[in-house]
């Protein structure tokens, strides 16, 4: 499904990393790995087009992203560093918003489903959260994308506690099962058995 | 497409019905700059119909200048923009979308509250209602055209001076031709032909601005 072709990554003049080739088929989890400053969070950003590489491209489904535009950017979820939620509104606002601007409206139950198994209050302000449970507000997003076949997940097991990193890990691979694919980012390894390891760095 | 257009309206308008201050703060500057004229060169009758029109246009246009560094910076820095250049509508809408949600929030208040403030400069009734049509085709181009200079801006050190040096220049037609309607229409030859100009401006600047401001936003997200 997803495929990079020798990508290289250049920030302030300096290669990061270049030659990068390697592929994802439904189903299966890529890890990018190393230490920071490495580029792991440029390579995802590549990766969902935010980025253009320096050299190289993204192929999804045979065809350059470049190309797809929209069409790509409806067959995938990014959770970047940011958690991409709004402090003055409620995390169900939030959440229904997040889906509706990603062009998959998604019922109120389901939205009130998917708060409580992460644990997060729907009525206060998210400013009145604590950090952990806003990162919480942001991953309840991938409980609504069930249907989106590519997940990038940049260090989606920060500021989670254990009971959120089991859960975010039993989403991932119920994902897997499902017949998606998922690229995840981190420096320490949590646990999940990933099909391929990238080491950048 | 649309419904991603109605959903970002939607959001902003919300947002800025919870932070009241930040609206608030465009539209209480407006009405005290105005006020200020009035105090400033004494109550001659006179002075203050001629430069009545043009005061209230200037201050129109350094309010709505107020809210513009704002207008993606909140969504740069938590996120929600990188979200909706990845979302299923292209970003040429959302960003049309975010600039309607801005004029509706700080520049249509303006529009309503100017003809009150003119009160204080004894213009005669009928340039009331040029006055408020000349501001209601005028402050969406400042919108359309200050959102360029937000997307350029964006992310950068001391951007709102930068941003304020960038669109301040490009606001001079907008001004010349609002003012100059309502003084023509004051000078009895009717302010239609600067009323026709500026709704073309707004024409132009809601077909091209869109696309200015989405290539600056890819610029400013990389």
């Amino acid at each position: 499904m997803l495929e990079a072709r020798d990508l290289q990554c250049e920030r302030g003049g300096r290669a990061l990393f270049r030659n990068l080739s390697f592929s994802a088929k439904g189903g299966e989890l890529l890890r990018v790995a190393g230490p920071n400053g490495s580029g792991k969070t440029s390579l995802l950003r590549i990766l969902c087009g935010l980025l253009t590489p320096a050299a190289g491209e993204v192929r999804w489904h045979g065809a350059p992203i470049q190309s797809l535009k929209e069409e790509y950017a409806r067959d995938l979820v990014y959770l970047g560093h940011a958690p991409a939620v709004k402090d003055d509104l409620t995390a169900s606002e939030n959440l229904d918003i997040a889906c509706r601007l990603a062009g998959r409206a998604a019922a109120p139950e389901s939205i009130r489903e998917a708060l409580r198994s992460f644990g997060v209050p729907e009525a206060p302000l998210l400013r009145r959260l604590s950090q952990g449970q806003r990162r919480r507000a942001a991953l309840a997003r991938l409980m609504l994308s069930a249907p989106v076949p590519l997940w990038l997940l940049d260090e989606p097991f920060s500021a989670l506690d254990a009971q959120g990193i089991e859960l975010l890990k039993s989403l991932v691979l119920e994902h897997l099962k499902r017949g998606g694919a998922a690229v995840f980012t981190t420096h320490q390894d949590p646990g999940l058995a990933a099909t391929q390891v990238l080491e950048l760095g | 497409m649309l419904a991603a257009a109605r959903c970002i309206v939607y959001r902003d308008l919300l947002l800025a019905v919870r932070r009241r201050s930040d609206v608030m703060t465009t539209l209480l500057f407006f009405v005290i700059v105005v006020s200020l004229f009035p105090l400033g060169v004494g109550p001659e009758p006179e002075l203050l119909r001629a430069i009545g029109p043009g005061v209230i246009w200037v201050a129109a246009l350094l309010a709505s200048m107020l809210g513009l560094g704002r207008l993606f910076e909140a969504d740069h820095a938590d996120g929600t923009l990188e979200q909706l250049a990845l979302g299923g509508a292209p970003l040429g809408v959302v960003v049309c979308a975010k600039a309607l949600a801005h004029w509706l929030a700080t520049g249509l208040p303006l529009v309503l509250v100017a003809p009150l403030l003119a009160l204080q400069y004894g213009l005669p009734a009928p340039l009331y209602a040029v006055l408020a049509l000349s501001l209601l085709l005028g402050t969406p181009v400042l919108s359309l055209i200050g959102a360029i200079g937000a997307a350029l801006t964006l992310g950068l050190r001391g951007g709102g001076v930068l941003l304020a040096l960038l669109v301040l220049p490009l606001f001079v037609p907008v001004l010349v031709l609002g003012a100059g309607a309502v003084e023509m229409a004051a000078a009895g030859i009717g302010g239609q032909a600067q009323l026709l100009l500026l709704a073309a401006m707004l024409v132009a600047a809601a077909a091209f601005a869109p696309w200015a401001i989405a290539a600056a936003l890819r610029i400013s997200l990389e």
